[in-house]
This record gives C-alpha cells, structure tokens and sequence, in this order.
C-alpha cells in the first residue's frame, strides 16, 4: 500500500465515524423530540389552567378542582406504598441472603415476570377478587391493584442492591457473633440502604402514573372520599376521563393534572438518582 | 447512628442468651421467606384469577376464541384473532421505528457521544421513561392524532403503499404504534446502554490501540459481544409494547377488525379489556374478555422470560 | 345516558351525595347487578334475558326523556337530512361517501363533498347505542338482519371512542365524521345535527315536544315493569330516537341507609328534579309515566323490608 492509498483508507474510517456520531446524535434528538414536545404542551395548554380553585375545590359538578383527585393520588399511593415496600424489602433481603437456594431463584423469576404482567391485569384480577366480594369500588381495591405493581420492583432492586453489599461486611458481623438474621438486618440492609430507598422512590414514581390498574378498582368520584372503603378520584384516571372529552376548559385541566403528576414524578425520580449518586460518592470517598 | 449487633440484656446467662437469638434469627428468617412467598403468591393468585374468570369463555368458545376474528358481543360471537393482529401490528411497527433510534442512543451513550453530553442525556431519557402513559395518551388523543390526519397521513396516502390506505382518521393503528415507539424507546435505549456498559473495557482499549476508530469499536467489538443482550432488550421493549393499556386506548380507534392498512382503526388487547370490561353486560362477554386477558398474560410473560434469559446471561 | 342532567340534579339535590358517572350504560347495569354500586342507568329497558341473568331482582325506573342526535361535521354543510335507511346504511358501510347519491337525493341544494364519511361509534357498552341500534333495528331490514340492536353492537366500520363526551370530541375535531350523541351533548359543543325522517314521514329534530309525543304516543302500551322503548314512535310530530332514561336497581337492596337515601333521591327527581330537564335538552316525563314510576318506587324494599 502506498501512503496516499492508506491515506484514503484512515478517511474513509474517519469519515464512517463521524458519520456514525452524526446518527447517533440524530437518534438522541429524535428521542427527545416526544419529551420536549410533552413538556411543551404541559407547560403551554397546563400552566393557564393551574389556579387556586385547582388545588382547593373539588372536580364537583363545575368541574373546576382537581384537589380531590390529587388528594385520590397521593392517598393510593400512601396506603400501596405501606402495603408494598416492608413486604417487598423483607422479600427481596430474603432473596438476597439466600441467593441460590431453588426457593429464591424461583421467586427471583417470578419478580420478572409479575412485573412483566399488564397492569390492566392486575385491575380486573383485583375487581374480580375485592371489589365483587366487598361490593363496593374502593380506594382499598385501588391501592391494592398498585401494591400488586409495586411489589415486584421493591422486592427486585432489595435483591440486587442487598447482593451488591460485600461478603466482608457479612462475615465481620458474623464473626463478632451476630446471628444471620440479625446481620442481614443491620449490616447488609443499613449498608444497601440508598440504594433501596431510591428503588423504593422509583417505584413510587411509576405507580403515581398507574392508571389502567385504577379503571375498576378506584373508579372515580366527583366529591372528597370519605373512607378508604369509597371510591375515590385519582389524577391519572380524571387525565384520562378529560382526554375523552370534546371541552376546551376540561383539557386545559388534564393538562394542568399531567404538569401536576409529571412534576411529582420528575421530582422522585432526580431525587432518586441524586440519593445512589450521594451514597456512591461517600462510598468511593 | 450505630446501634449495637449483638443483644447485651446482662442478667441473662450466655446460653439463654444464645437461645433467644436462634429462636429469634428464626423467626427472622421465616418472615423473610414470608415475603417472597407472598410475592410468588400474589403471582399465582393473578394467574389463577384470570384464568378461572375466563373459564366460562374457555369451555363455550374453545377453539374459535382463538382463530376467530369477529368479535360480537351482542351476538355472542367472540373471536379475538382481531386483537392479537392488532398488539402485534401496533408492537412491531413501533419497534421498527424505536429500535434504530434506541440503539442509536445507547452507543451515543456509551461509545460515541461527547463524554460531557453523556450523563445529562442519559438523565433525559430516564425522564422520558418516567412521564405516565395516561400523559402521553393525553397528548397523542390531542396533538400527535390531528398532526397525523392533517398532515402526516395524507403524505404517507400519497405514496400510494398498501398499507398507507383509507380515510385520514388520525386515530389508528399507526397512531398507536408512535405512540408505542416513544413509549418503549427509553426502555430499550436504557437496557442495552447496561448491556454495551458491561462489555469490559480492555476490549475496547485493546482495539483502540490498534487504531480503531470509536465506531469501528462500536461496530466490531461492542455489538457483537453483546448482541444477546441487545436482543433482550429489545424483547424488553416488545414486552412492554404488547402489555401498554392508556395510551393505546386513547388513540387506537378501537374497533375489532384486520386491515392492511395502517391508518384503519384496530383493537389491541390490552385496550379492549380496558374499554369493554367495565361495560361488558353478560358473564360470557366479561369471560371473553378475560381469556383475552389469558392471551395477553401468555404472550409478556413468554417475552419477559426469553428477554430476561437473553440480559442476564450477557449483563452478568 | 343523560349525563349532565343526573349531575345537574345531584349538584342541585341537598338530600345526600350522588356520586354518577358516565360509565356507559352496560357497566351500570352488570355492576347493579354485581352489587357493586347502587344504581346503574340505561336508555333502553334491560331484555329479558338480561334481567333473568343478573344476579339481583332489578328494577326499572324512568327519570327523563333524552334523544339521539345524528351529529356530523363537515365543512358548509349545516342541514342535512337522513331517511332511517341511509342512516343504517352509512353505519353499516354501504354508504361510504358523502355524496352518495342516496344521501343527495334527499339533500337536494346541499353542496356536499366528494370525501369518505367517518363513522364515529362507541366503544363501550352504552345506552345510547342500545336506543340507536334498537330504532335501526325496527326501522331498517337490512340492520336488523346483519348487526341488530345491543348496548354494545358490532359496528363494520368506524371508529370506536368512549362515552358520548368521547364520540362528541371526535366527531367535532374530525373533518367530515358522523356519529350518533345524545342531543345534550351535541347541543354544548354546537354540533350539526341532521333531521331524520319520522314514520309519518315528516323531517324532524328533537325538541321539548317531539319528545313528550314520542313518550306520549307510548302510553297506552306500557307494561307494568315499566321497561317501554318509545323509538320510531307513530306520532306524526314524534322524534324517532327518542328513548326514555331508566335507572335500574335492586328491587330489595343491601344496606337500609343507602337506599333509603336513593328512593328520597329518586322521588325528588321525578317531582321537584323534572324542571331541570328542559334547559339540558331533555324533556321532562308526563305526568302519567310518573304516577307510574311512583308506585314502582313506593315497592322498593331494603333487607327484606319495604322501605
């Protein structure tokens, strides 16, 4: 080969990458087109309809409110979240501390596979189980539905984070007499702690969001519910309820309850990462 | 904040002492198995649900359920062929568009993009993944579907294609299928940034020493080595395609009917259980729909299972 | 399913907390049945068959008198007139275009376009589809024969949205779409509505009284369940898709409190709620239909004992 020839050789190559980082940075804005786009909208059509009667008054017959429905919100959440993060946590350090036993390995890959099941599933197995029995539409029922969803996550990243922890750590306790419980608990749990919490935060963001799980368990409710036991409005299901309608005023008000469910899952899921990014930190430090 | 390991009540003897502590490690252990019991519980009560609330529709329909495309609740004709055409339509062609831009911007991510522009990008498109399906259909039900009738699908009907054919109704399976393709982007971008992240790094070194050019690394290192992976993760996307609900429903068209054309309107099956279920009037149709539930169970979990397979075995 | 007139009166009634949602008419029904909520609603009376399947002892009450709109957007057009036929027809397929020349015969002077209709249907179980599938299905052959009447008929063409807000959304957003709403709804987002030919062959659009004559002209063969359908009436001044709003529940209910709170609420719908009806576009019953209604909701009893 003569230089010139080898020359022509390093360009073409040359050429081929910058061509190849031209794509993939094309790739990267054509992803992020739908996101700017989303937040556009929120931000144009949501923002006007955010007043002060959105947060105080009640969806009600003028359909003005959304604060029962952000009410519905955070209460499904609450109550799923005390259903499904102690129960995910002790499993998925079970998981962990016993990580090849065929038990584990089996409730391993049922973590994957119920947290591959449709969400509208789990809805019509929880209104066939709870709301028929108790025969009423529930925020119970609707909790319950987003429990189900939440507790594969939980219980899979307490397995991962809580297998990240070092035997080292294990054996130390072990040795100063711990016993094997006991060390899972204050060792390994304490130590993987950040990166549970932010799990657990993850998770919390991606039920606020759930909305096919509540179509028939939560229902819906144009008043303030009175108990866990009435049905009960929730963002996601009025977003979807006001999306189907011919009103102006109404979708200015699935806008605004969008920026309102976008800012609280965007919220958790920085805050989720600042945490592991904090904890790496201390630990490289 | 340390608290200590090892339980110091003193007036007990050692051997008590000892003793309390098995029997407690025990009780410990068993309410941790607990736990995960309940998951693989909680698992098989959603199966067995389904399955006996379709039980009625199994035994009545048999066969037909499965190869029959009409779908008549009225007349109690239940042939569900048309929503497993639809899922499968609408999934493919959103894969078609979300896999060449998701492994574009893993190996941005990864290999290609300016190291600085890495993390914020990686950020944004965990975003992407965050913002709740009801928000998208939001926008696809009001912005993507007229964009799609006024403009976009009256260019695609000028190519004259098969599948480009029929009135520009906005809602349908194409709309469904963009709406997928951004749904499960993130989620097949993020997957296979892990997978091309795991591959060790010497041999990256190794053939940039060589003078390689990053994207002849990209090209013969990193893809290769983690081809299964990236299949994982595309089946990831697949899985999450087929299982989507709000957003489809939203824009779909919902109508049970095979078409060649993209632009008709079409069922998926997660969206007619979302739709018709509440509604449904007789026990077969709220069986029916059920066993379609069964057929939708059946087909994540077969992908779920081969794409956990394919990123585990890669990933680890 | 009179939607905005059942949250006028629960926004206007003091009595108690109704908490109604336009779930679409077939939901209402299955979940009274179910027992999973209180009361459903519907725009046709339950079948037979129907009532023999659910697992309660249902009763129907009528509340008001709505009708079905053929509501249709397209461009300069703002009268339009459908012979039952064509509406069959173009819910059917057989007419595809709007310038049919089925539909210009009977549109003469209408510029109409050269485009493709899009049929806009519901996608959920509905009592508006019930009374508009039931009046195609007595009044056209070839609907009666190929797809009948249902709360949730098979449609051959069209999109499928959900509820009457969904139907009403599309249609007004869609260029040259057609669908069939309740007149409330097409009213408030001021959609053309076509006049469709009645039995005595006049061109009609609902109004206070081509309702009443509907419901009128269906007096004198309403059986003691109440449960009438009064599409396609003889009334020569009668609108053809009128349907009478019922609400079904339990003939004896579970908790004593609730229905007894539910009966109060009824009773003041058909008296003191019935001056709502005119300005939502429905119209209120005769007074013969409610003395009628009165004794079916004088009998409803709650843990076994009457009320």
């Amino acid at each position: 080969m003569t230089s010139n020839e080898l020359e022509a050789v390093y360009a073409g190559r040359k050429l081929g990458d910058r061509v190849a980082r031209g794509l993939a940075s094309a790739a990267v804005l054509l992803a992020l087109l739908p996101l700017v786009a989303v937040f556009l909208w929120i931000a144009g059509r949501g923002v006007r309809a955010l007043s002060p009667a959105f947060f105080v008054e009640p969806i009600g017959a003028r359909g003005a409110g959304m604060a029962n429905a952000i009410a519905g919100t955070v209460q499904l959440v609450v109550f799923a979240s005390l259903m499904a993060i102690p129960l995910g946590i002790a499993g998925g350090l079970y998981l962990a501390e016993t990580r090849a036993a065929p038990l584990s390995r089996a409730v391993r890959f049922g973590t994957d596979i119920l947290a591959g099941v449709p969400s509208i599933l789990v809805g019509v197995v929880v209104y066939a189980v709870i709301v028929v029995q108790m025969k009423h539409f529930s925020a119970f029922a609707g909790a319950t539905a987003l429990a189900i969803v939440m507790l594969p996550l939980v219980m899979r990243t307490t397995d991962i984070v809580a297998r990240t922890v070092p035997d080292s750590l294990r054996e130390a306790a072990l040795a100063l007499g711990a016993s094997r419980w006991r060390t899972a608990i204050f060792v390994v749990l304490r130590t993987a702690a950040p990166g549970i919490r932010s799990g657990c935060m993850l998770a919390v963001a991606r039920v606020c969001g759930e909305t096919a799980p509540l179509l028939f368990t939560a229902y819906n409710n144009r008043f303030w519910s009175e108990s866990l036991l009435d049905p009960t409005a929730s963002l996601q299901v009025q977003i979807f309820t006001y999306t189907m309608t011919p009103r102006d005023d109404w979708h200015a008000q699935a806008w605004a309850a969008a920026l309102v469910l976008v800012t609280f899952v965007v919220v958790l899921n920085v805050a989720a990462r600042r945490l592991v990014r904090a904890a790496e930190g201390s630990a490289s430090a | 904040m340390q608290r200590a390991l090892v339980p110091r009540d003193a007036p007990r003897t050692q051997e008590e002492t000892r003793e309390s502590a098995r029997s407690a490690d025990r009780t410990l252990g068993a309410l941790g198995a607990g736990a995960a019991g309940a998951l693989a519980l909680v698992l098989i009560g959603v199966a067995a649900s389904v399955v006996h609330l379709a039980w009625p529709s199994i035994r009545e329909n048999g066969a037909s359920f499965w190869i029959g495309a009409t779908w008549d609740p009225a007349r109690g004709a239940y042939g569900a062929l048309s929503f497993l055409f639809g899922t499968v339509v609408t999934a493919a062609v959103a894969l078609l568009l979300a896999v060449p831009v998701g492994l574009g911007v893993a190996v941005f991510l990864t290999d290609l993009g300016p190291k600085t522009m890495r993390r914020p990008v990686s950020a944004l498109v965990e975003l992407l993944a965050a913002v709740p399906s009801v928000v998208y259909g939001l926008w696809a039900a009001l912005v993507l579907a007229p964009l799609l009738r006024d403009w976009i699908e009256p260019l695609l009907g000028a190519t004259g294609l098969p599948i480009f054919r029929g009135p520009y109704l906005g809602v349908g399976l194409l709309c469904a299928s963009l709406v997928l393709a951004i749904m499960v982007l993130p989620t097949i971008a993020a997957v296979t940034r892990d997978v091309l992240g795991a591959v060790p790094s010497e041999l990256r070194e190794g053939a940039l020493a060589l003078g390689a050019t990053p994207w002849d690394v990209v090209r013969f290192v990193v893809v290769p080595h983690a081809r299964r992976g990236v299949a994982g993760a595309v089946l990831l996307g697949l899985g999450r395609a087929v299982g989507e609900t709000m957003a489809v429903a939203a824009v779909v068209g919902s109508r049970a009917d095979v078409s060649s054309s993209l632009f008709a309107p079409g069922y998926t099956m997660a969206s007619v259980i979302a739709n018709e279920f509440p509604t449904a009037s007789t026990e077969l149709h709220v069986s029916a729909l059920a066993e379609v539930g069964v057929m939708l169970f059946l087909v994540t979990v077969a992908f779920n299972v081969a794409a956990r397979v394919l990123v585990r075995s890669r990933a680890r | 399913m009179p939607f905005p007139l059942y949250t006028r009166w629960a926004a206007e009634y003091s009595g108690a907390r109704v908490n109604y949602q336009p779930l679409g008419s077939g939901a209402g029904v299955r979940q009274v049945s179910d027992g999973v909520v209180d009361f459903g609603a519907t725009d046709e009376p339950m079948s037979d068959a129907q009532l023999k399947e659910a697992r309660a002892d249902l009763v129907h009450v009528p509340m008001t008198i709505g009708a079905v709109v053929i509501a249709f957007n397209v461009a300069g057009v703002s009268e339009l007139r459908l012979t039952p036929d064509v509406i069959a027809d173009v819910f059917r397929g057989t007419i595809a275009k709007w310038d049919d020349p089925r539909l210009a015969g009977a549109n003469p002077g209408v510029a109409l376009p050269a485009a493709d209709i899009a049929v806009v249907h519901r996608a959920d179980g509905s009592g508006t589809s019930a009374a508009f599938t039931a009046y195609l299905a007595k009044s056209s052959e070839g609907w009666r024969a190929e797809i009948g009447a249902g709360a949730m008929p098979r449609f051959p063409v069209g999109v499928g949205v959900r509820g009457n807000d969904g139907v009403t959304a599309y249609v007004k957003a869609t260029p040259c779409s057609i669908g069939y709403v309740e007149l409330a709804y097409a009213r408030q987002s001021h959609l053309a509505v076509a006049h469709v030919r009645n039995r005595a062959g006049k061109w009609m659009t609902p109004d206070l009284d081509s309702l009443d004559r509907a419901a009128r002209s269906a007096l004198g063969r309403v059986p003691p369940d109440l449960r009438v359908s009064i599409v396609d009436a003889e009334d020569d001044g009668a609108y053809p898709i009128a349907a009478l709003s019922f609400l079904v529940l339990p003939r004896d209910a579970r908790e004593r409190a609730r229905a007894e709170a539910l009966s109060r609420f009824v009773w003041w719908a058909l008296h003191d709620g019935q001056r709502y009806a005119a300005e939502l576009d429905y119209a209120p019953l005769p007074p013969e239909i409610v003395t009628r209604a009165e004794v079916v909701v004088r009998g409803l009893r709650a843990e076994g004992r009457p009320l």
